[in-house]
């Protein structure tokens, strides 16, 4: 995909429609940033603000209060543990899971463009339908395995279960861009001696950095946010964020905390936001690699 | 494509060079291990487990009961409540996402001078969790203290909406969300099918005297696709997935408003203990997907071999 806009010369616009299509971007606009606009300046007002109807006002007497809240003091399921230790747990389950299918990927990508093999193709093709399935179909029997390796209930085995997950598209960004990758200095240097490992470090890792950035990036929002594999193989112990926020949200009894939810809300937000924010360019070109170009 | 080089130098009998020729393959095999494990042997053992009568795990399946699973799933009343709601929610959600994609994809190809502002605007959802999306959008859309009690507060006091708490309604809240979650990554599709187009054609075309309007309805969205085919592929796969959006904003209520496929598999596996009835039904979901995506991956899969 072109990073580089190449805009249609041809379509010509009067005043008046100028006005209108940005009146209607500008609106558009408005309405994405609402929900975060909403999450954020009541994550910063005492609870009675918001109960009185005022949630979409900035606060009247500003607080960090519920921030702290949630951060470390908030009942989580039976414990007033706050968030913190379920993003670390977040945190170590997505480091181990990115790097490993990163890696894989990048090795099944070169191998499947660079010492292609009889039915190589239908191998990607097996590869590439992991991406879709939903995972319903695996929560069973991934359940039992876990149990069978004693991995049930922990972070090991929800890095296994992602890294695995995730082999289907680490593999597919790497191949759709090492098949543009010329052969011939492959073929050459392997004239000159050079083996499978060699070429692979010496000549395509260094040139790999854009397609390892988006795959990370895809990698790391795909783990962080993911919520069906950690409610079905996590413990309290080992709940990453997003249920744990979950659990925040949906089943405290007494008084809602309206305020600590949302500052709940942006914590767990806040990782893949940054993400996305530093590096958005790739991330909108990696999508569009696996999406587009299937 | 290229043939592969095949470095063959060593004689066969030698290990090394056995080890050599083959370390391509062997590198690869533990990735393709997995996954014909984790994806397709794990979709054989449900597929075996929905024909059994299996409670709950780990060995407590023995008996074979053929279909009954799978008629006792569609009799059932909360399975069929979710097909309906899937029903109204994934061509709603489908639908509502191209059209505001392409609007947005449109208009933000008009060189506009701010479109480095407001693209990622548009984009960030995507980067959320669904369940922050659904824990925003769950108060927002709270009569006590979201938008009703706002507007209210505004001094429009007959003011009502609470689609969220009612029964009819609570789905189209769900479309609301996931709409606002995905519209904007099908903005960026569209957006890249716009770019890919060939200004020489519609400069040929205004020449001939085509407005703005003919441009659009008679070249470009013709040309654009294989945009609208991702598009949907990519919707479609995600509506039928959609679960913990959900589970944030409703936890498939009130009542069973917004119970879906996903939820019900999870509710007869977990916490209604037919795990025979969960696997069907994640076999029925299977099916749902694999009829979108396996004739879009084959389709493309053949046209990346013809090049």
């Amino acid at each position: 995909m072109s990073a580089a806009p190449s805009q249609n010369v041809a379509i010509r616009t009067g005043r008046v429609t100028r006005a209108v299509i940005y009146t209607l971007l500008i609106l558009a606009a408005a309405y994405y940033l609402l929900p975060f606009y909403i999450m954020l300046v009541n994550s910063l007002k005492p609870l009675a603000e918001i109960q009185q109807g005022r949630m979409m006002a900035l606060p009247l007497e500003w607080t960090l209060d519920p921030w702290r809240s949630a951060w470390s003091t908030a009942q989580i399921g039976v414990s007033p543990t706050g968030l913190r230790p379920y993003f670390m747990n977040s945190f170590l389950m997505v480091v181990p899971a990115v790097v490993i299918s990163t890696a894989l990927g990048a090795l099944n990508g070169y191998v499947l463009t660079k010492w292609r093999f009889r039915g190589d193709g239908y191998v990607f093709g097996l590869m590439l339908f992991a991406c879709f399935i939903p995972f319903q179909i695996a929560v069973i029997p991934m359940a039992a395995v876990l149990g069978w390796l004693g991995l049930s209930g922990t972070i090991a085995g929800l890095v296994l279960v992602h890294a695995v997950y995730g082999l289907g598209f680490t593999t597919l960004f790497f191949r759709n861009f090492y098949a543009a990758f010329p052969t011939e200095l492959v073929r050459s240097a392997m004239v000159d001696g050079a083996g499978f490992f060699r070429i692979f470090t010496r000549i395509l890792l260094p040139l790999s950095t854009p397609i390892i950035i988006v795959t990370v990036i895809w990698q790391f929002t795909n783990v962080w946010n993911d919520f069906l594999f950690g409610a079905s193989f996590s413990d309290f112990d080992s709940f990453p964020m997003t249920v744990a926020l979950n659990n925040l949200v949906n089943s405290s009894t007494g008084v809602k905390e309206y305020n600590v939810h949302f500052a709940g809300a942006i914590l767990a937000a806040l990782p893949t936001l940054i993400v996305y924010i530093v590096s958005g360019r790739y991330f909108v070109r990696g999508l569009m690699a696996g999406a587009v170009k299937g | 494509m290229a043939a592969a080089p095949s470095p063959t130098r060593r004689p066969a009998t030698d290990h090394v060079g056995w080890l050599q020729d083959n370390l391509p393959k062997l590198v690869l095999a533990p990735s393709f291990a997995a996954i014909l494990v984790c994806v397709y042997g794990f979709i054989l053992f449900t597929l075996w487990l929905s024909f059994t009568n299996a409670k709950l795990l780990p060995t407590d399946f023995d008996r074979y009961v053929g279909l009954a699973n799978y008629v006792a799933l569609f009799e059932h009343r909360n399975w069929r409540i979710s097909l309906t709601n899937l029903a109204i929610f994934a061509p709603l959600y489908m639908i509502l996402c191209t059209i505001i994609g392409l609007g947005l994809a449109i208009l933000l190809d008009q060189k506009i001078r701010i479109e480095g502002v407001l693209r990622p605007i548009y984009l960030y959802p995507m980067a959320l969790s669904f369940i922050v999306t659904g824990v925003a959008w769950k108060w927002f859309l709270d009569p006590g203290i979201g938008l009703e009690a706002v507007v209210r507060s505004w001094g429009w006091e007959a003011f009502e909406f609470r689609w969220i708490k009612n029964n009819d309604m609570a789905i189209y809240t769900i479309v609301i969300a996931a709409v606002w979650q995905s519209s904007g990554f099908v903005m960026a599709m569209f957006l890249a099918g716009l770019r890919g187009i060939d200004n020489e054609i519609l400069k040929a075309a205004q020449i001939d005297g085509a407005s703005n309007w003919h441009l659009y309805t008679r070249i470009i969205i013709p040309l654009m696709r294989p945009a609208f085919l991702s598009a949907f592929v990519v919707l479609a796969h995600l509506a039928i997935k959609t679960y913990d959006l959900v589970i944030a904003m409703t936890g498939g209520g009130p009542g069973r408003a917004t119970y879906i496929p996903a939820i019900a598999m999870y509710d007869f596996t977990f916490t209604r203990q037919s795990m025979g009835i969960g696997a069907s039904s994640a076999i029925i979901m299977l099916c749902m997907i694999a009829a979108v995506i396996v004739p879009y991956l084959y389709s493309e899969l053949r046209q990346g071999r013809q090049q």
